[in-house]
């Protein structure tokens, strides 16, 4: 074992710089071909699309083009939408959906940790959640303006239980999933039932919840468009569903890209999130 | 050992029931009685599936026996067994904490200081040979490493009775008797109990002061007990040339082939 060990330790040799360095290469090679690959891919598309529409090819009333769309953008963010300024719609539609997925994730851990510690919980709640999983949640957001109006809180509701049934059964999962052995091991170690949470069961199951996660942000940013899109006097969705009443395709499109957009930005987040949670999971074996 | 010391596990007419699903009643351990003495090295060995870890749960406290009781220390056990720690066959170490985490946490469980607990975790993870390795992940050391990891994280919480689950069994010849050899010479520092199953007999032999083989389940009762007085300090690698060791192989042998035809003939009768 000792030897083992000073052999680990020794310093590397002029071979093993060399060796790393030329291994770096390749890798920084590899990393630009496939971003080389993936902006072939964009510009394939769009470059397509472009040309499609402006030879009129498709028809640019129902399909627009790529140029008109970024204009359309541009548009807002200079002059103002209908409903006001850009960055306020965004703003309103990001808070929702940050709001919603917050507190779906929050009740979805809580309810998911609770019932799969809880073994009397689970079986007299288990068929009702199983019920109210079942219904399409998009029927429940005209219920949800009716309730709480068509201001923000309708939308972080519909946000809300659509991220909720995502988290909470990943966290269910999670926590059913945890190794026996662990558990007897922390057990005998002497933990409590506080103490196993905090050791055994949380850390296991973060696995589990913080992948929900990244479906879930997506969620809750539909969660939050279609209630602004059924009724609201301001958010992204509020401008898609004017631009759609108005027949404007380029708006609709203008719409849906800063969404798309505000939806990646949001998953490199939760990436980061996952990262700094979960890092044993990244370490290099 | 000597026979005089009291005992540190008692096991007073178990038996051991689960309720199939089918609803039929399935029998593992039955009327079983066994006492170890403080101090002593016990191997357990058996036929596969004959109940040798259900003991060992019990003796943890798992869960109950379906009749009889566990003493410890002349205590009844009801619950966790709090004077025990176990290195099972799989894993120990928790793969979101490093190895110093995962050593002090027994220590940090009772409640003491992070800075304290390291103190005394870095002595065990010096003495089990990982010294340099604390910041590490479980993921990133061998099979072997994370036993070592394994058995500080038991011994450092001091445990009268230390419980291993075919521990080395999934580990590679030379490993294994080199963790072997390790840890008779840690617990010859330690006073603990050691409850030791296996399905390898020459470990069992190798190891222990007393070896105890157990019937073809269902229903399994303890067929044989022997004691081992081959000298200590032993060298695992070496003893099974020693003529007392082959001795004691042959002799306990006979009566585990029995066992191990009977269950073999049970297990092609039920897939047959």
């Amino acid at each position: 074992m000792k030897t083992q060990i000073s052999s680990l330790a020794s310093p590397a040799s002029v071979e093993v710089v060399s060796r790393k360095a030329e291994l770096k290469k390749k890798a920084l090679k590899l990393q630009a071909r496939n971003l080389s690959l993936q902006l072939l891919v964009f510009v394939v598309v769009t470059g397509s699309w472009q040309f499609l529409s402006s030879q009129k090819i498709i028809d640019p009333f129902f399909f627009s083009s790529p140029f008109d769309i970024v204009k359309h953008i541009w548009t807002w963010a200079v002059y103002g939408t209908t409903a006001g300024p850009l960055w306020l719609q965004f703003l309103v539609t990001l808070e929702e959906t940050v709001l919603s997925f917050i507190l779906g994730g929050v009740f979805g851990i809580i309810f998911g940790y609770a019932l799969g510690v809880n073994d009397l919980l689970s079986v007299i709640l288990g068929p009702y959640i199983k019920m109210i999983n079942a219904i399409p949640r998009v029927v429940l957001v005209p219920i949800f303006i009716l309730w709480f109006g068509l201001g923000m809180p309708s939308k972080v509701a519909s946000g809300l239980v659509l991220t909720f049934f995502i988290v909470f059964f990943n966290a269910f999962q999670g926590v059913r999933e945890v190794d026996r052995n662990l558990i007897n091991n922390a057990l005998l170690l002497g933990a409590s039932k506080g103490q196993l949470a905090k050791h055994v069961i949380i850390p296991s199951a973060l696995t589990w919840i913080l992948s929900s996660l990244h479906s879930s942000f997506g969620f809750a940013l539909i969660g939050a468009v279609v209630g602004e899109f059924i009724g609201a006097t301001q958010g992204l969705g509020y401008l898609i569903a004017q631009a759609q009443g108005a027949f404007d395709t380029t708006g609709v499109f203008a719409g849906m890209l800063i969404l798309s957009i505000t939806a990646l930005i949001a998953d490199l987040g939760v990436s980061k999130l996952e990262k700094r949670f979960i890092a044993w999971r990244y370490v290099r074996k | 050992m000597t026979q005089t010391a009291p005992d540190m596990i008692e096991l007073k007419g178990i038996t051991k029931e689960y309720v199939k699903p089918s609803g039929e009643v399935h029998t593992v351990l039955r009327d079983i009685n066994l006492r170890i003495p403080k101090g002593e090295f016990t191997s357990i060995v058996g036929p596969t599936g004959c109940g040798k870890s259900t003991a060992l749960n019990l003796i943890a406290g798992f869960e109950p026996p379906t009749e009889g009781e566990v003493y410890i220390s002349e205590q009844r056990l009801d619950g966790i067994n709090q004077r025990a720690a176990c290195v099972f066959q799989t894993e120990n170490a928790f793969p979101w904490k490093t190895v110093i985490d995962n050593v002090s946490l027994g220590l940090r469980l009772r409640g003491i200081s992070k800075a304290d607990a390291y103190d005394e975790a870095r002595k065990w993870i010096t003495r089990v040979g990982l010294k340099g390795f604390e910041g590490h992940y479980p993921s990133q050391l061998s099979g072997g490493m994370r036993k070592r990891v394994s058995l500080a994280q038991c011994l450092i919480v001091q445990p009268e009775i230390l419980l291993m689950d075919e521990s080395f069994s999934a580990l590679d010849v030379h490993t294994r008797q080199l963790m072997e050899d390790e840890l008779l010479r840690i617990w010859e520092e330690t006073s603990a109990s050691v409850f030791f199953i296996t399905h390898d007999l020459e470990e069992a032999i190798a190891l222990s002061d007393r070896v105890i083989v157990l019937t073809a389940g269902p229903g399994a009762t303890i067929k044989g007990d022997y004691q081992i007085d081959l000298p200590r300090p032993r060298n695992v690698a070496e003893i099974s040339f020693d003529p007392a060791f082959m001795r004691i192989h042959q002799q306990i042998w006979k009566d585990l082939k029995d066992e191990v035809m009977i269950s073999y003939e049970n297990a092609n009768k039920f897939t047959s």
